[in-house]
């Protein structure tokens, strides 16, 4: 059968211009797909990034984009979101925009549990500023802003956060295994309040410790050990396990999903009349506003 | 004769209901047919301090909150302390009888001195401990030959069918109020000019929220910040059903990233603030600069610097908004003058920002953006031009590009959504499609020359925003001896002053006014300045910040200048000295 948006579709005449070997081309491979299964037209869809090297994805790529400022895409996608309902938001950008200097937005936008899509390329590294430490490196990593005994604080679990935080759906991937990554997105695009794709997306420049080896090691589908993403308790122990409890074995894959909490759009009053950058303007009732001045 | 007035003023502590007695004391004179305009001095606690509020009431057209109160209205010793002494002859002092003392060295021997027991004539009628403020409202309102009509028709407004019982206790204890005064001598017999015709009575904040209402705001995003508060509160309560998403967020950065987001996306797109939040906003409005995109900054500003006056006046924030956001890009900046101007000017900023496709600020302080004052009513039939939209014809599809260059520097954009046009907007310099050349392209001899014309693209949208903003205005005698050259709020107690100048010493000021900030109207500005003989800069900054763009701008130096950087507004008994100190 034939479809109406093939993966070719989606693709900008631009090509990336990550490093060879980076994670990001995974994710961009993911989404891209994603989008193609979903068969979402592609003037319908709007993706917002913020500043760093995973932050140009929405470049390559041939919806609607928004290319904005260091860890402020969650919020730019927010109100584009909230302007027009029916649009869909995919954001996307990397642990320093996000896990960094972005957290705020980002733990606000999933305690609303607005209908956005989050990809975190997360590669426990900045990248574009030529190799400091994240929000995510590991305790010890040296970087160049932590020559001398590494990293000595506690690197942010983002999977625990974002289920502490009401964030509906929570997965994560992994660039060495685009297929999987790929159903997450889809998944996580189909549903129905935040997700988050925590996507571990190696630097292969500046990261030497966590390598797509390091993680071929470790990784484990949690979902074909028997996890329920619908356990909410459960879905929490598994978060702890990396990289709060240990470092020998990493869970990929879906760790929670709640199709039952309602969306801030499903709650937001002004909705009522419709959706606000197709409503018309100007006031009918003019008089009724002034009488409580009178 | 000067036409009679009445300037009421009541303190206490915080907590004490001292603002909402005196907005009502402002409606019931609104109700009258006065004029109205206030100022409430208060400080940034919930309960305790000192806060009084002044309403000043008239049957002409007011132009600030006056100084001489001639109802005193104290609640607590602390008020008296301080204000018995300003109270002329024919005036009165209310006071608590049972808790409060006058110094009658102090007090002006022509003053009433009017002690009541409120909390005691209260308590006849209710354990709620603030009904006694209604108790010296009743007085006030006797003391000002008021019509109880519209004291009974406020409290029925604000408990209306939901405690019609507390509404009765309220008229039941202003009524004792009034008839303490009448067994104390009466009314003050001020001959004020009463009439049946209510007057609308609102805040500039509130003429804001309403001027973005009526221009077709949609989104509106505020983090709370005094004086700036109000905008949010009257939204988040009227605007929902008029399809208006309005969200309180987490901090500035969100408030002004999610306009930006909105904006994009096409509604018309608002933020309002003080300082401080406009501080976090600067580096997201420069992001709109940058990706072309609509939406409207409200600046209230406060004291500063730092968290300063919260709930003090100031306009030091200028620099500020003129140089928010590294780099250059092009912002227009509107400073209403009065009530009637935030609405029609914060109207006229969605126009220009989608227009111009880039941030509008409207800058007021706390002086206009919180006093009550009563206005026309507003005419809610604004024009609403939403600028050029590709989709409409402006680009052929497939050939669409977002940023193309044009003599006016605005590119016909289209919204997320529309068929075929994909595009992708960024905060990196870019080229005419929106891609960028920043990452791998800037340096090369081509992009070079392709990053100085697109940053010349946008900066042309000045040279069409200024020929479309509200030029500077020369108000008063043509032949003047002194100009005054001020901006914002400085407008209402400006004019009086040169009023009672002109009326009381004969000598002919005009004011040299500017409704817009940014772009200069430097043009018109030197020619109004060639016919001008000395001048006076008022401005409620240490440095004069206007002075300084106004010198940058046109290479004009005021002859004198008078700052204020106290925290209060200006009044125009010190505007009127000063004009008579340098005129001398």
């Amino acid at each position: 059968m034939k479809l109406e948006f093939e993966l070719e579709t989606y693709k900008s005449e631009i090509k990336p211009t990550w490093c060879p070997g980076c994670g990001d081309y995974a994710v961009l491979n993911a989404l891209q797909h994603a989008l193609t299964e979903l068969q979402l037209e592609p003037w319908n869809v709007l993706i917002v990034s913020g500043i760093g090297c995973s932050s140009n994805l929405p470049h390559f790529l041939s919806t609607y984009g928004f290319h904005a400022i260091h860890g402020r895409a969650v919020a730019v996608a927010e109100g584009a979101r909230l302007a027009n309902p029916d649009l869909h938001v995919i954001v996307t950008g990397g642990d320093g925009d996000g896990y960094g200097i972005g957290i705020g937005h980002f733990i606000h936008a999933m305690r609303r549990n607005l209908d956005l899509t989050y990809i975190v390329m997360n590669n426990e590294i900045y990248g574009l500023t030529t190799g400091q430490a994240s929000p995510t490196s590991e305790m010890g990593m040296k970087t160049k802003s932590t020559p001398i005994v590494g990293v000595i604080e506690n690197p942010i679990d983002p999977i625990a956060l974002a289920l502490s935080t009401g964030a509906t759906y929570v997965a994560r991937a992994f660039s060495g295994d685009v297929k999987q990554m790929s159903e997450l997105v889809a998944k996580g695009i189909e549903h129905h309040g935040f997700s988050l794709i925590d996507a571990m997306s190696p630097c292969v420049t500046y990261n030497k410790i966590n390598t797509y080896e390091f993680f071929r090691k470790r990784v484990y589908d949690l979902n074909k050990e028997g996890h329920d993403p619908t356990d909410l308790k459960a879905a929490f122990m598994k978060a702890l396990e990396w990289p709060v409890m240990q470092r020998d074995r990493i869970p990929l894959g879906l760790f929670y999903r709640n199709d039952k909490m309602p969306t801030y759009e499903d709650l937001e009053p002004a909705y009522k009349r419709g959706n606000p950058v197709k409503q018309r303007l100007g006031v009918d009732d003019a008089d009724a506003l002034l009488a409580e001045f009178l | 004769m000067p036409t009679p007035e009445i300037v009421f003023r009541i303190g206490g502590a915080a907590g004490d209901g001292v603002s909402s007695t005196a907005e009502s004391f402002a409606k019931m004179c609104s109700r009258s047919g006065l004029h109205v305009w206030t100022y409430s001095s208060y400080q940034s606690v919930i309960r305790g301090g000192h806060v009084w509020t002044q309403v000043r009431g008239s049957s002409d057209p007011l132009l600030s909150h006056g100084t001489v109160p001639n109802v005193l209205v104290c609640l607590n010793q602390q008020t008296m302390d301080v204000h018995q002494g300003d109270v002329p002859e024919g005036g009165a002092i209310v006071f608590d009888s049972d808790v409060v003392k006058a110094d009658p060295a102090k007090v002006h021997p022509g003053a009433r001195l009017l002690g009541i027991p409120l909390r005691k004539l209260a308590q006849t009628i209710t354990p709620n401990a603030l009904v006694r403020n209604t108790v010296a409202l009743g007085a006030a309102v006797r003391l000002c030959d008021i019509d109880f009509r519209h004291l009974e028709s406020a409290f029925k407004d604000m408990w209306g069918d939901k405690k019609p019982e507390v509404a009765q206790e309220n008229i039941r204890a202003a009524k004792l109020g009034a008839e303490a005064v009448e067994t104390a001598g009466g009314s003050l017999k001020l001959g004020l000019r009463v009439t049946d015709e209510p007057r609308y009575l609102m805040t500039g904040n509130e003429a804001v929220a309403l001027g973005a209402l009526a221009a077709g705001v949609r989104f509106h995003a505020q983090y709370p910040m005094t004086p700036a508060s109000s905008i949010l509160h009257w939204l988040a309560a009227h605007g929902p059903q008029h399809g208006v998403v309005v969200k309180q967020v987490e901090d500035e950065l969100a408030a002004m990233n999610m306009a930006v987001g909105a904006g994009h996306a096409g509604v018309r797109s608002m933020v309002a603030t003080s300082g401080g939040g406009f501080s976090l906003m600067v580096e997201a409005i420069g992001q709109a600069g940058m990706t072309e995109t609509p939406l409207v900054a409200v600046l209230v500003q406060r004291g500063g610097p730092s968290t300063g006056l919260p709930t003090k006046t100031e306009q030091g924030d200028l620099n500020l908004a003129l140089g928010a956001g590294q780099g250059d890009w092009p912002r227009g900046i509107l400073a209403p003058r009065h009530t009637k101007e935030c609405f029609d000017l914060t109207a006229q900023a969605f126009n220009l920002a989608e227009v111009y496709q880039t941030p509008i600020l409207v800058m007021s302080d706390l002086y206009l953006g919180e006093g009550f004052r009563t206005v026309d009513k507003l005419d809610f039939n604004v024009p609403i031009v939403r600028g050029m939209i590709a989709a409409d014809g402006g680009a052929g599809e497939g050939a669409y590009k977002r940023y193309r260059y044009t003599d006016s520097g605005v590119s016909p954009r289209v919204l997320p959504g529309t068929k075929g046009y994909q595009y992708i907007a960024a905060t990196d310099e870019h080229m005419e499609s929106g891609h960028l050349i920043s990452d791998i392209l800037a340096g090369l001899p081509e992009f070079v020359e392709e990053r100085k014309r697109m940053h010349e693209k946008r900066m042309r949208k000045l040279e069409g925003m200024r020929k479309d903003m509200p030029p500077p205005e020369l108000w008063g005698s043509p032949n003047a001896d002194l100009t005054l050259i001020h901006w914002g709020s400085t407008w209402g107690p400006a004019h009086e002053a040169i009023l009672h100048i002109e009326e009381q010493e004969g000598i002919h000021v005009n004011s040299l006014e500017f409704p817009t900030l940014f772009p200069f109207h430097a043009d018109e500005t030197l020619r109004i300045l060639k016919g001008v003989k000395t001048t006076l800069s008022i401005e409620g900054n240490y440095t004069g910040q206007f002075a300084r763009l106004l010198r940058a701008e046109t290479g004009y130096k005021p002859t004198f200048s008078f700052p204020k950087y106290d925290g209060e507004p200006f009044s125009w008994r010190e505007i009127a000295a000063k004009i008579l100190e340098v005129v001398a």
